[in-house]
């Protein structure tokens, strides 16, 4: 990516607080114009602070942060002209939603008659005309986190920042918001840095997904490249359910590897971060990946102990025993039928090496 | 018709009895309960506030004492015509009832009549003892032989201020008003209107003990609700240290430092900035009062201030900044607004206080520093006229209410936010 395409950038950034521990170590990072990218990760692995630098609240303490191509480390939150939504909101609760939306507007000293044409249009964006008059306490949180949104967007920033905005509401609501701030996102076409936990709003919403952890980011790339060839065991546990086997590696060949597991499988896989003959590493194969009693040939092929079923209607979730791994998950499709499938029975599973992720130890 | 009354009548329990009733019959033991647990301090605030109080506001109208002592003397008055002197039946009468009453009473029935007409409690104190020698009438004669203010008709006049058994006349006098002999409310003589002076003088000084706390208590009340857990802690002990502090030891070192040849001045002095004859006079004055007890009262607007503005989320300054606004316009226009119950509910605590303060204008408010408090503290126990006592209270209270009052309109007691 060229330096003119890159719209924010962060370039060696460090940070610490205290002068001892870095939380955000050497970040590179690029994002292009237009992109809804989101930083995702646990709880202090620094995704957060990285908002904050690029808010203003918070001063990188070593590298620089450009906007547009513009150094912004030595310029004041209030100048940036970023858009942001909170954890909490953050509305005014002494000022009514038109006032709260208006709020930008008037400090920008705009006319009295754009201001209400852009409060409008702003509040007819996330469907909330006839709650202009209400104060914030009054609205429900989806409405709340509406308005929040409406307020970021309002002054039409460059940029808008999202810190996990939908922590705080509950599961149909948050997935409802989701697909709204997509829309609205596709819609005006702003470029959007938006943190979270939650991996699965990660994958619905983004163009690309930064995994952080320990400060560093350990992937960036787009929400299914991230899911299907995640390149570390942080990233591929991190994100969706995933089976690990332990071993060591036994043989490289180019691409592939073979792995021997404790219990003295042999699992062929591709090879991702693994160097050496000996190393140890932790093979990570998607539970949707696994055939059951299946008639194709692929490169693994094992027999495996059913140690518990549990029925999900569209899929059966299967607990079982393989390569000395007794958390196994599979999951077979609600079409196949088999009567001898019960506990204690046992299967035949099967994958494919390019499925299967020779990954570090962690 | 007849399914839809079943359907509209009363829910019933499973045993038949309506279940309002039965769920107030259940909720009723719970209550009693709830009851019985505040009952001590129901009876508590009855005895030591309610029942004080309300003998305070009967005793800033009450008149009776004088009747007690004559009433039958008050009985043929009423029936005089107030022209001249009164007849030889009032003088009789007056005669026969200070002669047989008891000197407790007499003293106590002349000090309320020397607040009408000065010169009454001689006139009876003489008069009892001379009376003794007198066995019969003609009474008017020998009295005004005693003592010629029996022939003065204004002492008789006044006496019929008191003929009812209630007065406004404590509260007149409250306000430097007073009844003439025929009972029209006029101002009292120039140079014995000080009660006016002193309500607007109380008013200034709470006025500007509130406004002194809220411009020294904003500021660190915001650092301790902003500041991390270690400074803000340690400030609070700073805040907190003069509740600790006895009050008079408190005063007492206010007296050194703010006194002609105190700290303060010597400093200055020292340091050249002063000469050493233009001293500030600090003490014994209203200055002196204001200084005191805006330290002593500074707690009072920093708590309640604290507390609310714990309670400001600090994303909403950032928020403010975050969409365009300068520190200044973030902090007047979203901190500021939600600041308002602790500053509103730490200006009316004090100057609740402020306004009934007695310790402090005693000890360092000299003449001039003297507020109603300490009025009502020197008749209460040198002069020992309660009803005046009672009734500058109960204007302290009346004001207080009306200021709740309209403190409640404006802001709504429900913003009020003591922590």
């Amino acid at each position: 990516m060229s330096q003119k395409d890159s719209f924010v950038k962060f370039e060696k950034v460090d940070k610490s607080y205290d002068g001892e521990i870095l939380v955000v170590k050497d970040l590179n990072l690029d994002v292009p114009k237009g992109e809804f990218l989101t930083m995702l990760g646990p709880s202090g692995s620094g995704k957060t602070t990285v908002l904050m630098m690029l808010a203003g609240f918070e001063t990188p303490t070593s590298g620089e942060i450009y906007l547009d191509g513009n150094p912004i480390s030595s310029i004041p939150p209030n100048k940036r002209g970023i858009g942001m939504v909170f954890q909490n909101y953050a509305l005014f609760p002494h000022m009514t939603v038109k006032e709260n939306l208006a709020f930008p507007l008037e400090v920008r000293k705009m006319q009295k008659s754009e201001i209400d044409e852009k409060v409008g249009n702003a509040l007819a964006m996330v469907e909330l005309q006839d709650f202009g008059n209400r104060m914030p306490l009054q609205l429900s949180g989806g409405q709340q986190q509406r308005v929040a949104l409406a307020r970021s967007l309002v002054f039409e920033p460059r940029l808008v920042l999202m810190d996990e905005p939908l922590g705080a509401l509950d599961k149909n609501l948050r997935e409802q918001m989701q697909y709204e701030i997509k829309h609205i996102h596709e819609k005006i076409g702003i470029t959007v840095v938006y943190v979270t936990h939650d991996q699965s709003e990660a994958l619905t919403m983004s163009n690309r997904i930064a995994v952080f952890n320990d400060g560093k980011i350990q992937q960036i790339s787009s929400p299914d490249v991230l899911y299907e060839k995640p390149n570390s065991s942080f990233v591929a546990q991190f994100i969706g359910e995933n089976n690990q086997l332990k071993g060591k590696v036994k043989s490289i060949n180019g691409e592939n590897c073979i792995v021997t597991t404790e219990s003295g499988d042999d699992i062929h896989a591709l090879k991702i971060n693994v160097n050496n003959n000996g190393d140890g590493s932790l093979v990570s194969l998607r539970p949707e990946r696994v055939a059951i009693n299946s008639s194709e040939n692929f490169e693994n092929n094992f027999d495996a102990k059913v140690k518990e079923l549990i029925y999900l209607g569209d899929h059966i979730r299967s607990r079982v025993e393989v390569c000395g791994n007794d958390q196994f998950i599979v999951k077979i499709p609600n079409s196949y039928k088999e009567e001898n499938l019960k506990e204690g029975s046992t299967v035949k599973l099967s994958w494919k090496a390019s499925d299967s992720r020779a990954l570090d130890l962690n | 018709m007849n399914q839809t009354q079943t359907s509209t009548g009363p829910i019933l329990t499973t045993d038949g009895i309506p279940l309002k009733v039965s769920l107030k019959k259940a909720e009723r033991i719970n209550k009693i309960r709830a009851f019985l647990l505040v009952l001590p301090l129901l009876a508590f605030i009855l005895i030591t506030f309610l029942v004080p109080i309300g003998d305070m506001l009967a005793r800033s109208v009450d008149d009776r004492q004088i009747n007690t002592v004559f009433p039958k003397t008050f009985e043929v008055y009423k029936k005089w015509d107030r022209q001249g002197l009164p007849s030889e039946e009032v003088y009789k009468t007056m005669f026969f009832e200070l002669k047989n009453s008891e000197g407790y009473a007499v003293g106590k029935a002349s000090t309320r009549m020397n607040y009408s007409k000065s010169g009454w409690k001689s006139l009876l104190k003489k008069s009892k003892r001379k009376f003794k020698k007198i066995e019969e009438g003609p009474f008017k004669e020998q009295m005004i032989a005693i003592d010629k203010k029996w022939a003065d008709p204004e002492y008789w006049l006044a006496l019929g201020q008191m003929v009812d058994p209630t007065t406004m006349g404590y509260y007149l006098n409250a306000v430097d008003l007073k009844y003439d002999s025929s009972k029209n409310i006029v101002q009292q003589k120039e140079n014995r209107r000080i009660y006016n002076k002193t309500w607007i003088k109380t008013f200034k000084v709470s006025l500007l003990v509130t406004l002194f706390c809220l411009l020294l208590g904003y500021p660190i009340s915001y650092l301790l609700a902003t500041l991390p857990m270690k400074y803000s802690n340690l400030l609070m002990i700073c805040v907190l240290l003069p509740f600790w502090t006895s009050l008079l030891v408190r005063t007492v070192a206010w007296m050194v430092m703010l006194q002609q040849k105190g700290v303060l001045n010597n400093l200055l002095v020292m340091s050249n900035l002063l000469a050493d004859e233009n001293r500030f006079q600090l003490m014994y004055n209203q200055t002196a009062v204001v200084i005191v007890m805006t330290q002593i009262l500074l707690p009072f607007m920093v708590l309640p201030l604290y507390s609310v503005m714990k309670t400001i989320s600090p994303t909403y300054m950032r928020a403010a900044l975050n969409l365009g606004a300068s520190p200044m316009h973030a902090f007047y226009k979203i901190y500021m607004p939600n600041s308002i119950p602790g500053v509103s509910a730490g200006c009316l605590l004090v100057f609740i206080i402020a306004i009934g303060y007695y310790i402090t204008p005693e000890l360092v408010g000299g003449k001039d520093g003297q507020m109603v408090g300490n009025w009502i503290a020197y008749h209460l126990k040198t002069t020992l006229n309660w009803g005046l006592c009672a009734s500058l209270g109960a204007i302290l209270l009346a004001m207080m209410t009306v200021l709740y009052w309209a403190y409640n309109k404006i802001v709504g007691i429900e913003n009020i936010k003591l922590g």
